[in-house]
């Protein structure tokens, strides 16, 4: 079994950050992640409100959060996290095939999408059904298209998606977008958009792809049918929590509740990044739930070591 | 090595493929096809010998993920004999990949 000093789940910016403060440190710790590093950067097109850095595009920033980790040495696994343990002050975990053991471990898992829960939705994945509008978008030029969602998120793309579709109808559970200010004004502004509130989409329609999408009035209770062949779902996203210890404090939501130094209720567990509970889930607060995460783990050990 | 192949080697290149061949539907722009695309390079290493990877650019050549129906990135293609056998879309973890292919290639 492979020991530790810091394990770090998740290479999204709180993860990479807490990954270069460790490494500072002069820690001994691992980066589990099952994808490539970036997280949710790699989803975004181009980044408005990243301190010091005029509009780079989100693989970028995590090219560059990579690249600054290059003279560092340290061990990586690129697998799934299938179970963990928090035991004696110790944390175990199996990821993939490797057993490991860590003295104090930062969650930085992040987030998944949504979603919508319909029994066709993943025949439709990839065949109209899309999650992603920056990377889909093209494929509908000058079709009819949905998107499901309100928020700040659902919008950026909706406008992104107006610019190329000939008609976008847009699909919320809520009486108004839960949105910035500027995104709705921007919104409102496009004639090919057609807004329909309070609904819930009921059904997806298609042979081999998607066809027509029903949607029923949460007030009225009344259901349409609109054909079109995409059909883009925007509806937020949930904690990555699959593996979570049944002991670890979460919120209502399932997002993990630290204090300000980002301890969770386990002695030598520290959460991070998008999976913590809090208001704002950004990239900065990220970097910086990283950071600081990293230092209060530094410290227990230290203490732990005294 | 995952190579390139465009629209006007598409046919004769998997006509010619002796071994099953994966194509991998990608454009730069596409934040869930950087994270496909280091995890393919390894893949091509692990199964080289049974399986040939190609990574195909949406942009330069539209004609062939509209022939294949293709209405999200990434998307992978398993051919067999030039036809598709299976069909991924989404980014997925390294091992779900492997999986897949282990099932496909039997």
């Amino acid at each position: 079994m492979n020991s530790y000093d810091a394990i770090i789940l998740g290479a999204g910016p709180a993860g990479l950050t807490a990954a270069l403060y460790l490494a500072r440190f002069g820690a001994k710790f691992a980066l589990v992640e099952k994808m490539t590093p970036g997280g949710l950067l790699l989803q975004i097109f181009e980044i408005e409100n990243y301190p010091g850095l005029i509009m780079p595009k989100g693989y970028e920033l995590a090219d560059a959060m990579e690249e600054q980790l290059k003279e560092f040495t340290f061990d990586r696994y690129q697998t799934c996290v299938t179970a963990l343990e928090h035991k004696d002050g110790k944390v175990t975990l199996q990821a993939g095939e490797e057993a490991l053991e860590t003295k104090t471990l930062i969650i930085c898992a992040g987030l998944h999408y949504n979603k919508l829960g319909l029994p066709d939705e993943d025949r439709f994945t990839g065949r109209g059904v899309s999650y992603c509008a920056l990377c889909d978008a093209n494929f509908f030029k000058g079709r009819v298209v949905g998107l499901a969602g309100n928020g700040n998120q659902a919008l950026e793309e909706a406008v992104h998606l107006a610019a190329l579709v000939r008609e976008l109808r847009l699909f919320m559970r809520t009486a108004a977008p839960q949105a910035d200010r500027v995104l709705q004004k921007k919104l409102l502004a496009l004639k090919n958009v057609v807004i329909h509130k309070e609904v819930a989409i009921t059904a997806l329609h298609g042979e081999s792809e998607l066809e027509a999408v029903s949607i029923r009035s949460l007030q009225s209770g009344e259901t349409e049918k609109f054909a079109m062949s995409g059909l883009f779902v925007i509806e937020g996203m949930r904690p990555v929590s699959e593996f979570f210890p049944r002991e670890l404090v979460l919120d209502a939501d399932g997002f993990i509740v630290t204090d300000t130094e980002m301890r969770t209720n386990l002695p030598g567990v520290f959460a991070a990044g998008d999976i913590r509970s809090k208001l704002c889930r950004q990239i900065v607060t990220a970097a910086g739930d990283g950071a600081t995460a990293a230092n209060a783990a530094y410290s227990y050990l230290e203490l732990a070591d005294a | 090595m995952v190579k390139e192949i465009t629209e006007a080697d598409f046919s004769g290149t998997l006509a010619k493929a002796t071994v099953p061949v994966l194509v991998d539907f990608w454009a730069p722009w596409c934040g869930p096809c950087r994270a496909v695309a280091p995890i393919m390079e390894e893949l091509s290493a692990e199964y080289a010998g049974k399986l040939e990877i190609y990574k195909l650019n949406v942009d330069d050549n539209p004609g062939i993920p509209e022939k294949f129906q293709i209405r999200s990135i990434p998307t992978l293609i398993l051919f067999k004999n030039s036809e598709p056998v299976e069909r991924i879309t989404g980014a997925l973890p390294k091992g779900q990949f492997q999986s897949l292919l282990n099932k496909a290639l039997g």
